[in-house]
């Protein structure tokens, strides 16, 4: 949770430390907005463009295709075990980018912060945001923010877009499946949306699960390192891995045969998951990535993500086949065949 | 997780089709009972790799299947009351009253809490004194206990902000209807087992001796619903037909004591409308007289409910085993997932929903095929 | 119907006149209702539905089915060549 910030560090503490929570005035482009901005946005994501303080940003960026991404970020709870709002607004757009096989450069950001919200919550959600720019190698060059009245707001709302630059050669997307590919995950599933559900109101339950919530172009480098035939990455975020294979399936014009004993999972969100009479498969994920190569490159590749630190649970879990396009299957532990389909809504505890 | 994943082995999951395709010389028709084991057979694909010989038919116990309409319709009224907060299990989210759903009243401005058991609910209430607070409490004889102990509790604690729309449906005498309907084709059921936790199975003898069927209390993991198959083919084989717990870790005949007597004190029995089925006497629960003040039904009005089916669902067939979900026009057509007509298609373990979501509409052997062994 | 999950039962406790405990389910702990099974006890293992315990689970059985389960194999053994199922 929010921990005491440091005022020290800003150039000019005193008119924040008049205002324990936002008020409406900080987002009405006056005298409060202006010290928000320079007494708290400015110092955290401190770099030449954002301090120019100009109406957009000014970039030079290296040749290549632009990649360009935005998403909003309403989590509810703001903070949960192994995040918050902050890295997941940062992550998710660097990581959407990195999808792309694009370098993540630049991001925005915009808030939309509720009348009331403590400073020091805000404070906490931008100095996140400041480690995990820097952690992804990314700068956040331009912004805005925006007070709405108490009860409109459920705290903060989060947009963050990004650039990026793809190099040439990289020729990747959702579409570019082909049968015979390696299906490959880099990790666990499940762990973020189990980690937020265990401090849902009415379904908590104490553990230890933590978001992995984590910026993912180190490990995308560290695969095109390994072999220029990738054919698709994917982060698989709302909806889990059952919802971006499906979407990959379609869009590919293929069918995905899964091995439900090759997923991993860890035995605490499985016990979770069983608990809610939820389904991992269907679980957000916000630190993890599935690529489907070539067949001749999966084992450079699997390797290539085992040796990076978020790719240290990396594994192969199915196959790309020609048959059954557009549907996503797997085979069960006992020996069956279950289709995976796209799931209507978000998943529902269950108690039948 | 103990318990779970030594009744998940993929071996001796085979190793049981092998004995159970062994045993079986003639063809039979089984109803396991409860939605939980419809989920789990076609979920792990058990009906694909089953002897040819055996049919399953899906039984109606899925209580957000057969929670009667009018319900549904009284539970949306109350919800889209303002000031109330309304908090149900998810299941219920999603199920189709005569015109909208709970989501859609969340979306006109309702306020509506999903809660993993009736004690949020009473937390709930404590917490918002101010406030009306409502719990759904649906489900078998299972989730009974649970319901009850907050009725009860409320009373205790003289909580006037908080009251329960009971709709509780009752596994025997289901079994029974469906014994004794001329279209009936089940030879032998597996019973549900964490009703019979609860209930014990000191009311089966009397049914498996009427009606000349083996039941067998049967549990949940892919071996445990193998294992009651297995049984019921044995008995069904020899000509028998008797009660037999295959469920032996969580299931006594007397079953559970307390409960049983919580139960006793807070409900009475009912006559019951079963959504698609129709009223099947004396199969329900309702509140008794000495708790009208936590009971949902009284304390709000909702009277003049005009309740409409869709004339299209067939969900009544397939509860009673007498269709196929595939068998329905609808299916897959007018009916999925994301445009339910009716229960069966949104419950988790609805037939309908189980066979769209886990692809029966494809051919099995279309199926096998599209997933080479790895 | 009826989504019971197993765990091992850590903590006993009273709120507000009613027994409860802490049930640990695969690593993941949660508040359970106890009321129904005067007679737990820490270290035993119960099934929990909508955060009741409703019944404690026999480890006997459980060995007992485990076993039965196991013979089958060493009988298919005896029997040699098996029967095949249909092909998945």
């Amino acid at each position: 949770m929010s921990s005491e910030i440091d005022f020290s560090g800003w150039s000019c503490p005193l008119p924040l430390r008049d205002y324990p929570n936002i008020v409406l005035g900080h987002g009405g482009g006056g005298k409060l907005s202006a010290e928000l901005v320079e007494n708290l946005f400015v110092p955290a994501f401190r770099n030449s463009v954002i301090e120019g303080l100009g109406d957009s940003a000014v970039l030079r960026v290296p040749p290549g295709r632009l990649a360009f991404s935005t998403d909003s970020y309403v989590v509810r709870p703001l903070f949960f075990p192994g995040g918050s709002i902050g890295e997941l607004a940062v992550n998710g757009t660097v990581n959407d980018l990195a999808m792309s096989g694009a370098h993540p450069l630049y991001l925005s950001v915009a808030f939309i912060i509720e009348e009331g919200l403590p400073m020091a919550t805000l404070g906490e959600i931008v100095e996140r945001m400041r480690i995990a720019a820097h952690l992804a190698g990314v700068q956040i060059v331009t912004g805005d923010t925006k007070v709405v009245e108490k009860g409109h707001g459920d705290g903060c709302f989060v947009n963050t877009a990004g650039i990026g630059v793809v190099p040439d050669g990289r020729e990747i997307g959702p579409g570019r499946a082909k049968p015979g590919d390696v299906v490959i995950v880099s990790g666990t599933l499940g762990d973020h949306g189990m980690a937020v559900m265990s401090v849902r109101e009415g379904l908590q339950f104490d553990s230890v699960i933590q978001s992995d919530s984590a910026a993912l172009n180190g490990m995308v480098e560290a695969i095109f390192a390994a072999s220029a035939d990738i054919h698709v990455l994917r982060d698989p975020t709302r909806g889990g891995l059952a919802s971006s294979l499906n979407e990959i399936a379609a869009q590919s014009k293929v069918g995905i045969a899964l091995s439900e004993e090759n997923l991993p999972v860890k035995s605490d969100v499985a016990a979770a998951c069983e608990l809610l009479g939820m389904d991992p498969i269907y679980v957000a994920n916000e630190g993890k990535l599935v690529a489907i190569v070539d067949e001749s490159s999966a084992e450079r590749v699997l390797r290539a993500m085992r040796h990076h630190p978020l790719g240290s649970d990396a594994a192969v879990i199915g196959t790309v086949i020609a048959e059954r396009a557009g549907m996503l299957t797997a085979k069960t532990k006992i020996g069956g065949t279950r289709v995976i389909p796209m799931q209507i809504g978000e998943q529902l505890p269950r108690i039948c | 997780m103990k318990y779970l994943n030594e009744f998940r082995d993929g071996e001796t999951a085979q190793r049981l089709f092998r004995e159970i395709g062994r045993i079986t010389t003639k063809p039979w028709a089984l109803m396991e009972v409860c939605g939980g084991q419809t989920h789990s057979i076609i979920r792990n694909g058990i009906d694909q790799l089953l002897s040819e010989k055996i049919e399953l038919i899906h039984g109606p116990g899925c209580p957000v299947c057969v929670t009667p309409l009018e319900m549904i319709d009284k539970a949306l009224a109350i919800a889209a009351k303002p000031g109330v907060i309304f908090s149900s299990f998810g299941d219920m989210l999603r199920v189709p009253g005569s015109q909208k759903d709970l989501f859609r009243i969340k979306s006109e401005g309702g306020d509506i809490r999903i809660v993993y058991s009736p004690l949020d609910a009473l937390k709930i209430a404590r917490e918002n004194p101010g406030r009306e607070v409502v719990f759904f409490g649906i489900g078998f004889e299972t989730t009974a206990p649970a319901n009850a102990m907050a009725v009860s509790l409320a009373a205790k604690e003289k909580l006037r902000n908080f009251s329960v729309l009971i709709s509780h449906v009752l596994v025997p005498p289901a079994m029974e209807a469906i014994m004794s309907s001329s279209i009936n084709r089940v030879q032998g059921f597996l019973a549900a087992g964490h009703v019979c936790s609860v209930m014990g199975y000191w009311q089966y003898p009397a049914l498996a001796e009427r009606f000349n069927v083996p039941i067998v209390i049967t549990g949940f993991e892919p071996l445990d619903v193998l294992d009651g198959i297995r049984r019921a083919v044995i008995q069904l084989e020899a000509g028998r037909h008797e009660v037999e717990n295959a469920y032996g870790r969580v299931v006594t005949f007397e079953g559970n004591k307390p409960a049983q007597e919580m139960l006793e004190k807070v409900f009475h029995v009912t006559d019951r409308v079963w959504r698609g089925i129709g009223m099947i006497p004396k199969s329900g629960w309702s509140l008794r007289a000495e708790y009208r003040d936590f009971d949902a039904e009284y304390k709000f009005a909702v009277r003049n409910i005009v309740t409409q089916e869709s004339s299209l669902c067939r969900a009544g067939e397939v509860l009673q085993g007498a269709i196929k979900p595939t068998d329905c026009a609808a299916f897959g057509k007018a009916c999925t997932p994301r445009s339910p007509l009716g229960a069966t298609m949104v419950s988790s373990e609805g037939a309908c929903a189980a066979y769209f979501n886990y692809g029966r509409f494809v051919k099995v052997e279309d199926l096998a095929t599209a997933c080479p062994a790895k | 119907m009826c989504l019971a999950v197993p765990g091992e039962v850590k903590e006993i406790y009273e709120a507000s006149g009613t027994r409860m405990g802490r049930v640990n389910f695969g690593g993941i702990t949660k508040e359970v209702c106890l009321a129904y099974l005067p007679d737990i006890a820490v270290g035993d293992y119960t099934i929990v539905h909508v955060g009741f315990a409703i019944s404690r689970i026999d480890e006997e059985s459980a060995k007992k089915t485990l076993q039965m389960f196991h013979d089958l194999g060493i009988l298919e053994e005896e029997l040699n060549a098996p029967l095949p199922v249909r092909d998945p």
